[in-house]
């Protein structure tokens, strides 16, 4: 490995926040169950409920509608695995709700779940989004029914950084009665999220993607919409999380909300800079290149951006060689050979989902390091163009 | 930070940092046969290209071009520094593994990124016989239907491999193999070991 790190893969995970590994660190010691009556459960008790309300306050919720999960990826599982729900009490059994309409550009958690429970019955339909990854809001009028039991659109996307008009979105769900869930995972903490303003029912949050610790998460459920539990047992988080409280994520979490709380507005800012200086850089050094994703609504620190005739994996290893650690859009490195779904879906040709990266900046990253990435960037593709079959160099 | 090892072997990082044999100058170089695998859709392609001494039938040059991950870039450039010097016969028959053993090993996945340059090097040993009327040398790689319920080649099963298919379920899930009347059980399990054992190195 060499020297530098800079590290520009902030929409994978992010590093702890300062202030966040202090008071983790501080809590290491907390043993108690916040579940007992005797004194180390109730001082394990308070320090949740503290970060339940910063949570809560954070997203315009109050404390008793926001309940932690293990992650991101779990309160998603929740909201949808409802749909498929036997019991004669579930609303969505009882009415005969077991339709859903999601998108094409969702994380794998939730095209995953909603492949699954197809084959356990449930009616799931994908709405179209432009070449900008915007979801298309007329199919979705026509395709809320009153057998559609829940609509659920991501509200920023990881990979190009779309973001959705949600409040519109969820405007238009509503008119039908229908419920609506968002995952916010990517958007809470970068970009201002109120759910009242949204007028969402669910909303997914985690706390690694916004300098909390990884394992932790949150899911918003607005008072007196129906809900399903995923994890049966205990009568924890009342009685709709079974499991005992991760107890240091939680605080972690709550911190970290905290701290977004108070730098938001100025990181974004900051980010947008950081960014612009980024693409016209881009711009500037490397020819036959194109930028993907919405150009204004976008999260302030995502970047994706596809090179004609180099491939993604390769981009990212020798970007990594220079101590550069950005991500392909495509899972080809880690484990899965097909091109990214998003890029798919947004209409570009498979070969720009082989060869698009994604940047994504955070609160680390300094206009130094935005340099140094826009004079080692040129070196790689050029690098790579040339032993490219597809890529005939102009002169 | 931490010393990390990388995804990779030093041998295949090298190859990777420093690819050799890169075909630079395509429309001046005259090669004496070339062979195209894979395409750019399916996230990889690559061109092989081979000078001949004609003589001994031995190869004298080998150059490569790809659009591909990490692994097809090095096991290409492994490829064209151990085909330098050897008789096309022997060019022919080397397979990904042996390109596998030469670099240190591909983690699992990657190694269906690195079966292209000797698929596109036996293209251009073809096309060399081709082009010098030896269309009798010509060893085409045929396809047979094994399942026949579900019409499934034994390629088809090859791939699925490749792709990451380890057991009978999986190869099922993948290629449908063997879902009809079931026949072809015993066929597919013996493919499914010789591709296993052809393409990954036990380790």
């Amino acid at each position: 490995m060499p020297e530098r790190l800079v590290y520009m893969d902030n929409n994978a995970t992010t590093p702890l926040h300062p202030e966040v590994k202090k008071v983790m660190i501080d809590a290491m010691g907390l043993f108690g169950n916040p579940s007992s009556l005797h004194g180390p459960g109730r001082e394990a008790r308070q320090l949740v409920e503290a970060a339940r309300e910063k949570v809560a306050s954070f997203i315009g919720a109050s404390p008793e509608e926001v309940m932690f999960v293990g992650s991101g990826s779990e309160a998603n599982n929740t909201v949808l695995s409802a749909l498929s729900c036997q019991r004669e009490r579930c609303k969505y059994h009882h009415e005969g709700l077991h339709e859903i309409i999601t998108t094409t550009i969702e994380h794998p958690c939730v095209l995953e779940t909603s492949k699954c429970l197809q084959e356990r019955g449930v009616k799931v339909s994908y709405l179209d989004v432009d070449r900008y990854g915007k979801v298309n809001v007329e199919q979705l009028q026509e395709g809320v029914t009153d057998r559609t039991g829940l609509v659920s659109v991501m509200m920023a996307n990881n990979e190009i950084g779309t973001i959705q008009d949600i409040k519109k979105i969820a405007e238009i769900v509503h008119q039908q009665g229908v419920l609506f869930h968002t995952d916010a995972v990517q958007a809470v903490g970068k970009i201002p999220v109120d759910v009242q303003e949204l007028g969402v029912d669910f909303l997914t949050l985690s706390g690694h993607k916004i300098y909390g610790p990884k394992g932790i998460g949150a899911l918003y459920v607005r008072k007196g919409a129906p809900f399903c539990p995923l994890i049966r047992g205990g009568h924890q988080e009342r009685g709709r999380r079974a499991g005992t409280e991760n107890t240091l994520g939680i605080i972690g979490f709550g911190k970290a909300i905290e701290m977004r709380s108070q730098e938001m507005e100025a990181e974004e800012k900051r980010l947008l800079k950081l960014k612009a200086t980024l693409r016209k850089g881009i711009e500037e050094r490397i020819p036959d290149m194109q930028f993907i994703g919405h150009p204004t609504d976008c999260l302030p620190g995502t970047l994706n951006v596809s090179f004609d005739g180099a491939e993604g994996e390769a981009i990212i290893l020798y970007l990594d060689l220079e101590g550069i650690a950005v991500s392909t859009g495509s899972a080809c490195a880690s484990g899965s050979l097909d091109p990214s779904h998003v890029i798919l879906a947004i209409g570009l040709p498979a070969e720009c989902a082989h060869g698009s990266i994604r940047i994504s900046l955070g609160r680390e990253n300094t206009m130094e390091e935005v340099e140094y990435m826009i004079d080692t960037l040129p070196l790689v593709i050029g690098k790579i163009r040339d032993m490219s079959t597809v890529y005939k160099r102009r002169q | 930070m931490a010393q990390v090892n990388w995804t990779y072997t030093d041998k295949v990082k090298e190859h990777f940092m420093n690819p050799k044999n890169i075909l630079m100058d395509e429309d001046n170089y005259q090669e004496d046969g070339k062979g195209i695998a894979g395409n750019v859709k399916c996230g990889d392609e690559m061109i092989v290209v081979i000078k001949v001494d004609k003589e001994k039938m031995i190869i004298n040059d080998c150059k490569w071009k790809t659009f591909g991950c990490a692994s097809a870039i090095a096991s290409t450039s492994a490829l064209s520094e151990m085909v330098k010097g050897i008789k096309l016969d022997d060019a022919f028959n080397l397979s990904a593994k042996d390109i596998n053993k030469e670099l240190g090993g591909l983690p699992d996945h990657k190694v269906h990124c690195s079966v292209l340059g000797d698929k596109a090097l036996r293209m251009a040993i073809n096309d060399y016989y081709m082009r010098n009327g030896m269309e009798d040398k010509v060893k085409r790689e045929e396809q047979r239907v094994v399942c026949k319920c579900m019409n499934v080649t034994d390629q088809e099963i090859e791939h699925a491999v490749l792709e990451g298919a380890r057991t009978f379920y999986e190869l099922q899930e993948m290629t449908k193999v063997g879902t009809g009347c079931g026949e072809c059980h015993e066929e597919v399990t013996q493919l499914l070991e010789t591709y296993k054992e052809k393409h990954f190195c036990q380790v």
